[in-house]
């Protein structure tokens, strides 16, 4: 069995007061594809920063490459190699498009410089025509592409993106799966929330459901294809 | 009034306004991206004018006491922003003032323990000691216009700083949004504590090199203090090339105020603060 890059284990968290993680577990190998599921408020969001130290796990374990990181600062455990892609996108608006990617470049786990300014502006060619225009300027899917590029511009080893195509045109919403698709054949590992079920089965290696904090599903894309009442289920789809 | 006197009050004004703008600058900048109010920072302008006063009389040079000056400002800096300020980033505005507050009280007696009640002063370094004739009788010292050349300089270098390092981009980019800049990897404690000890130490060069143009006494901090606060206000929080205009209003506000109208001086200031509101109440800028 492979080691996961990351794996919480049994963790509980909370959204202010109320108690929104019921012990999960949760991992991703490395290269790994895992589409997170479930309706809105069964707690993706928050296990995602509870993976990312966002959110403090008052229970449980998070572990990014087999060393505990429950609890340590959210740099420190990205640092690891984690780049994030939150919902509503995290663009500063008074930075341009190229101060936000120059502004975090660097190398990735060995040294490794994949992903540079040249190659993040071959993928998103519009990136290219807009790079002194700031953040506030933007489109919602320029947004969304900027968050991305910024994002490879760390030179990831795992890439969350939080309601990838949430609030898109259709055919920026093409754009942007074309891209991560892309992103998924270099051998990036990504965890994906999205409300596009259909996309997210072909596309995912693993699925995960949430249901009230807890994980409903953990298994494979051809399982859950075959047993479509588990998404009615759960989702309601 | 010859065209004569009032080109010297323009220079003295001037002068003066980049002089607020370096201590004003840091406080700007603390608040915008830290929100932190800091009642200190006076103190810190007060802290490089006596550093300046010790040193020069230790080592004999005004411009080794500047370089000496520097890194224990930032010591200082570090050491307030590690040990106290930390704890009330997420704080109310009300405590960070109580606190900030505090610092003031403890700088002052610090300062009445260690140099005393008395008032110094600074010689102007031999290098600068001169004038520029203007006319028969009026004259212009080379000490200000050296500090006026100072004062443009590190603006100048500032703003580079700010506009084109990864180091401004992570500042402008931490005042929109801290928790993104920390998801993304940046450390930002040491971000914070970096700009904090910056604008310690912008402060403390500002005293240093206004030492020799006035005295040096106690409460000096308080009067820059109150300037700065009207500086940021007019100049929008946050705000640097606001913060560079309303300085310079103010500077030359101030100045003439004190020539024109000697017994409405101290109330010159304020009225150019609220007129400035009345007309852009977020700011010159804004």
């Amino acid at each position: 069995m492979t080691k996961p890059f990351i794996a919480a284990q049994g963790v509980h968290s909370y959204y202010g007061p109320s108690h929104v993680l019921h012990g999960v577990d949760f991992r991703v190998n490395r290269g790994e594809t895992v589409a997170l599921m479930g309706r809105n408020g069964m707690g993706k969001s928050t296990l995602l920063k509870s993976l990312l130290g966002i959110v403090k796990p008052r229970d449980g374990e998070v572990r990014v490459g087999g060393t505990v990181m429950t609890g340590r600062p959210t740099s420190r455990i990205v640092r690891m190699g984690i780049a994030y892609v939150p919902e509503g996108r995290g663009i500063f608006p008074s930075l341009t498009v190229r101060e936000h990617l120059l502004m975090v470049a660097r190398r990735g786990a060995e040294g490794r410089r994949d992903w540079d300014y040249h190659r993040v502006l071959e993928t998103f060619p519009r990136l290219a025509e807009r790079l002194d225009n700031f953040g506030h300027h933007l489109s919602g899917g320029e947004q969304q592409m900027l968050s991305i590029g910024r994002a490879l511009m760390t030179n990831p080893e795992l890439l969350i993106l939080d309601e990838a195509t949430e609030g898109l045109a259709p055919l920026i919403r093409r754009e942007i799966w074309r891209v991560i698709a892309a992103i998924k054949q270099t051998g990036i590992a990504t965890v994906i929330v999205d409300k596009n079920a259909h996309v997210l089965l072909d596309l995912a290696d693993r699925h995960v459901i949430l249901v009230k904090g807890t994980v409903a599903y953990d298994g494979h894309a051809d399982a859950l294809k075959a047993n479509p009442e588990i998404l009615e289920r759960t989702i309601g789809l | 009034m010859s065209v004569w006197f009032i080109l010297i009050q323009v220079l003295n004004g001037i002068q003066y306004g980049l002089l607020l703008f370096l201590v004003a600058s840091g406080l700007t900048l603390i608040f915008g991206l830290m929100g932190i109010i800091n009642l200190a920072h006076g103190s810190f302008y007060m802290l490089g004018a006596y550093l300046a006063y010790w040193l020069t009389g230790a080592t004999g040079s005004f411009a080794l006491a500047i370089v000496l000056a520097i890194p224990l400002a930032a010591v200082v800096g570090l050491v307030l922003e590690a040990g106290l300020l930390r704890t009330l980033y997420r704080r109310s505005h009300l405590d960070q003032v109580l606190l900030t507050y505090g610092l003031i009280l403890i700088f002052n007696e610090g300062q009445r323990l260690l140099w005393g009640g008395d008032v110094h002063s600074v010689a102007i370094p031999e290098l600068l000691t001169g004038s520029v004739r203007l006319t028969e009788t009026l004259s212009y010292p080379v000490y200000r216009l050296w500090v006026s050349l100072v004062c443009l300089a590190l603006a100048g270098a500032m703003y580079l700083v700010i506009q084109r390092t990864r180091f401004g981009m992570l500042i402008r980019a931490g005042a929109c949004d801290r928790d993104m800049v920390a998801a993304l990897g940046i450390d930002v404690k040491l971000l914070f504590a970096a700009v904090f000890a910056a604008g310690t130490v912008l402060a403390a060069v500002s005293g240093a090199i206004a030492a020799p143009l006035s005295s040096v006494g106690p409460g000096m901090g308080d009067t820059v203090l109150i300037l700065c606060f009207v500086v940021v206000v007019i100049g929008g929080v946050g705000n640097i090339k606001g913060t560079f205009f309303g300085a310079l209003l103010i500077g030359l506000a101030d100045t003439f105020g004190k020539v024109l109208i000697p017994d409405l001086a101290s109330f010159m200031v304020y009225a150019v603060m609220a007129a400035v509101l009345l007309w852009k109440p977020r700011g010159l800028f804004a």
